[in-house]
Order: structure tokens, then C-alpha cells, then sequence
């Protein structure tokens, strides 16, 4: 993929399949702690694997990683289940009346569609601590705006197409934001960092703007 | 025993980096670093520092500095035309400062970035393992953000050291030839371009567009056409990586780039020639040569070859 990375693929799966393969995949070659290896990005339905060219030749590293594959356990750790507070009042959700009238529902009946789904992190890229969650119920499903905001508030929730996802922090972005969350996704200070893992099974939980007040973390 | 470097005038983007952030890509942590990691490596030789130290990393307008103690300091990589009280300071060497001194940076006559590197290496306090910068996410070097005026580095005093054996001119020369040419591997997604895309690539000039930066350098010329509109899956992306936008535009992934990105990628530029990128200036013109991947590998290792210290030092 270059000359100081691999990329391992699975597909014609479905998502969650596919996801399952990549997390498995991720874990094993993680837990062999291979010497050389600089960085792995897990994503939808790939692992890259960016190592040291001067540590590897790309023949050799591809066998080391079989036998890292070959050695691992049935599969990734067990789930996390989190809960992830949501304000969607107005102010919060900028984007939420667009995306309900695109699904031909009320706002409300859209909020309900959405906070009674299972989302499942695919993986985290973008910035620090953004997910990117499978499980969008398909009728909200929204193309990103044609032109992104200068600003998207940090924690704001985000659809683009058939995907979601948390932005950590104030950044650009082309999402269309359908609610904000009070918890912190992305702390190097705290343990575990991330918020959210891939893998985790996420629900959302709508919120007052009051809760959100006292569940900030800002 | 700690002294401090006063910022007078920060330049036009003058942040902290040593050679990155590995390890945390999984979460979405850009792996960072030094836009030129050779010449930072080689100053920091130079300054009798690990090759890994913290350094400043200088942007087309370097700053001013004012040093509270004595120091030793090394420039590296694109010349800005520096000056300690008024006298000219030579670039790849040790030059030692006084309590007092001002060093002033100017604009780069050639090249892009300049490396300022003192003895001992800036004392910054590690984030995920890593002193560099990365001003997306706000993470490393001083608050996550260029430095400003009147922030206050910290140093180590200097060690009563002799200063470190000069650098070989023509090995350097053959570390750093003048070039416009970038090489190249294929990429993920290479085989889905049309074949006038990809000759193109390779065969016409491209310029420099002003709004490039650490994330990525943006490219104009011919547009070329890219596959997979709007059907590629978003996935992890290397650095070095030519991304083609919807508009046809090469982008090429620099170092702070994001993890992971969802537009096909054209090519990679090789990683013996990463350094080069850092050194484009706005509206210069750039070609691309493409190379196999064992030629890539190979041309890291005689690189690789010319940094080890008794070729390097005299």
C-alpha cells in the first residue's frame, strides 16, 4: 500500500462480519507485540498496518503477522455496553429537522428511531476518539452537507450517509448534527483515553439540556 | 540545571516536534512528527542530542529568540537566513550562545522548514509518549498549539561538552540533493484509476497550492479523474498516501494527516523521500517518478547507510 505498509481486507461480508474479522485481526497482531510495527488503523472492512521498513520486508512481516493471526484466541474481547447521553434540543441539533423530514418522519418519532437503535463501533480515525458506529436505522441515513461548517461543537453527533459518529472536539465537518453529548470522548490524561473502543455496543439516551448541564465534562 | 528561551516573535507557524507519535492510530492519533524527520535527525546529531530530541520546527518565517543562558544550538534543513546579534549563523554546524544572545530567523530563501536544535533537547512534558505537536487535536509541545509570543522554553544548561565532530558536506549532499522530483510507489487503490491518470500523474508538473500544510499538500494541475466516486469504503492511510478528491485534485497525506480517510489513493510517495515534502514551497512545481517497492526499500537503506556516525561525522 506503500512502501512501509500492508493492508489486510475482508470483504463481501456483511458490516458487522466484516468489523468482527478486522477487530479480530487487530487484537491478535496487538497482543504479539511485534517489534517494527509503527501504527494499526483498523477501519470498516481493512487493517492497515503501518511498520519500519528498515525492520521488515514486507515478505517477512506478512508471515509474522499469519503466525501472530494463527496463534490468537477465538476473537476479540468481550463488548463493552455504553450508554451515551444526547441533548437534541434545539441549539444542539442543528441539522435533526433535515434529516427526520428527509426520513419522512416528525422529529420526534426520528429521535425515537434513532435512540431506540444498536450502534456498534466500527473503528476510531479522523481525530483522537471519533467513532465511526454501524447501525444507523437506514431511513435516517443522510448525505453530508455539500458544504461543511467551519465549526462542529465538540461532542456534537453526527450522520454522514449510513454512518455516525462523535466528534471529540471543535473541528471543521461535513456531518449533519442531530444532537451533542456532555461526556468527554478523548482524554491522553485519563484511562482508558478513548471513550469508546471499537467493538463497544453503543445506545444513546436522549437528555434534557438541564441533565446535560450536570453531565458536562467540557 | 534548566535555562529558558524566550519567544520574541514565534515566526509564521513554529511548533515543538521530535519523531512522533506512534502507537495510538487505533484511536484516531495522527502519528505526527517532524515534517523533515532527516533533518531533524541529523541536527540533533549534530547538537550531541539523541537523533529523537525536541526541537522547533520552523515554517517559511522563522521567530526570534532570546536566550536567558548559555546554549548550544544546531540549524537544520531549509536555510532562513538566521543571525545571533546580528552575525550570521551556519546552517548543519554547533554554534555556541551566550546568556542574553538573540537569535533571529528571516524567511526561507529555498526550502520550507528549518529546524532549530539546542543541546539537550527541549524539556517538554510527553504526551502518548511524544513531545510533537499536532494542532488539529490540540496534543503536545506547548498546549497543543504554534508557539506564541512570550512563551518561555525550558533547556538543560549545557554540559561542559566539546562540541560534536563537524558533519561530512559531502555526505549531507548526498543525504539532501536538490531535486524536484518525488518518487513514488503504487497505492491501495492505484489499479482502480483509469491508465491516463496514472500516466499523468507521473508525467506532467504539479504545483505547490499555498493552502498545503503539516495535514496535507495540495496540488494543481491537470485534474485527473477519480474512481470509485462516493463507493469507497473509508479506510486507514498511509503516510506519503496521494489522495485524489471528487474534483480531481492530488492531495498528498502529510504528517499530521488523519487516520484513516475515504478517497482512492493514487500512489505513495517513498519514505526515503518524506523529507522532501516538507521542504515544498507554495506554488513550486513538483513531479512524481514512479519506483517499484524493492527500489523504495532500497534507496531507505543506503539513506539509512549515510546517518550512521562514522559515515556521517568527519
Amino acid at each position: 500500500m506503500s512502501d512501509s505498509a500492508l493492508r489486510a481486507r475482508f470483504h463481501g461480508l456483511p458490516p458487522i462480519e466484516a468489523q468482527t474479522k478486522v477487530a479480530g485481526l487487530f487484537e491478535a497482531i496487538s497482543a504479539a507485540k511485534i517489534a517494527g510495527l509503527k501504527n494499526l488503523h483498523p477501519a470498516f472492512t481493512t487493517l492497515l498496518v503501518v511498520y519500519n521498513p528498515l525492520a521488515w520486508t514486507p515478505v517477512a512481516l506478512v508471515q509474522r503477522l499469519e503466525e501472530a493471526r494463527k496463534r490468537a484466541g477465538s476473537g476479540p474481547a468481550p463488548r463493552e455496553r455504553v450508554t451515551v447521553p444526547v441533548c437534541v434540543a434545539a441549539g444542539f441539533a442543528p441539522d435533526l429537522g433535515e434529516v427526520a423530514a428527509g426520513a419522512g418522519l416528525t422529529v420526534e418519532r426520528a429521535v425515537e428511531r434513532f435512540s431506540s437503535s444498536v450502534f456498534h463501533v466500527a473503528f476510531l480515525g479522523f481525530a483522537p476518539g471519533f467513532p465511526y458506529l454501524l447501525g444507523l436505522p437506514p431511513e435516517l441515513a443522510t448525505p453530508r452537507l455539500a458544504r461543511p461548517r467551519t465549526h462542529v461543537r465538540t461532542g456534537s453527533v453526527g450522520i454522514a450517509g449510513e454512518q455516525t459518529g462523535i466528534y471529540p472536539a471543535g473541528t471543521p465537518g461535513g456531518w449533519r448534527i442531530i444532537g451533542r453529548t456532555p461526556l468527554r470522548l478523548f482524554d491522553p490524561k485519563r484511562v482508558p483515553m478513548s471513550l469508546l473502543l471499537p467493538g463497544d455496543e453503543v445506545r444513546f439516551e436522549v437528555i434534557d439540556e438541564r441533565r446535560y448541564e450536570e453531565l458536562s465534562q467540557w | 540545571m534548566v535555562t529558558t528561551v524566550e519567544v520574541l516573535a514565534p515566526g509564521m507557524q513554529t511548533t515543538v516536534q521530535d519523531l512522533g507519535r506512534p502507537g495510538y492510530g487505533h484511536l484516531g492519533v495522527s502519528a505526527c512528527g517532524a515534517a523533515d524527520g532527516l533533518a531533524l535527525r541529523v541536527g540533533n546529531l549534530l547538537a550531541g542530542n539523541c537523533e529523537g530530541a525536541a526541537a522547533l520546527e520552523m515554517t517559511l518565517l522563522g521567530g526570534r529568540f532570546r536566550f536567558h543562558g548559555a546554549a548550544r544550538c544546531v540549524l537544520a534543513g531549509a536555510d532562513f537566513d538566521c543571525k545571533l546579534d546580528g552575525i550570521p549563523v551556519k546552517l548543519w554546524a554547533p554554534t555556541d550562545i551566550r546568556a542574553g544572545q538573540t537569535l533571529a530567523f528571516g524567511g526561507a530563501g529555498t526550502g520550507a522548514r528549518c529546524y532549530l536544535c539546542l543541546g539537550g533537547g527541549l524539556l517538554i512534558e510527553p504526551v502518548l509518549g511524544s513531545c510533537s505537536t499536532h494542532i488539529p487535536s490540540g496534543i503536545g509541545g506547548i498546549d497543543g498549539r504554534p508557539l506564541v509570543k512570550g512563551d518561555l522554553l525550558s533547556i538543560p544548561a549545557p554540559a561542559d561538552s566539546p562540541p560534536p565532530r563537524p558533519i561530512r558536506r559531502a555526505v549531507l549532499e548526498k543525504l539532501r540533493p536538490a531535486s524536484d522530483i518525488l518518487r513514488v510507489t503504487a497505492a491501495a487503490q492505484t489499479a482502480s484509476f483509469a491508465d491516463e491518470s496514472v500516466s499523468n500523474l507521473h508525467s506532467l508538473p504539479w504545483t505547490v497550492q499555498s493552502d498545503s500544510s503539516r495535514m496535507g499538500v495540495r496540488l494543481a494541475g491537470v485534474a485527473l479523474t477519480a474512481p470509485l466516486r462516493g463507493s469507497m469504503t473509508t479506510e486507514g492511510a498511509p503516510l506519503g498516501a496521494i489522495q485524489v478528491t471528487p474534483s480531481g485534485e492530488p492531495v498528498i497525506l502529510f504528517v499530521d494527516h488523519q487516520t484513516t480517510g475515504g478517497y482512492p489513493k493514487i500512489a505513495c510517495v517513498i519514505a526515503a523521500d518524506h523529507w522532501r515534502i516538507a521542504q515544498l514551497r507554495p506554488r513550486q512545481t513538483v513531479r512524481f517518478d514512479h519506483v517499484p517497492f524493492a527500489e523504495a526499500r532500497r534507496l531507505l537503506l543506503e539513506r539509512e547507510a549515510l546517518l550512521r556516525p562514522e559515515v556521517l561525522f568527519g
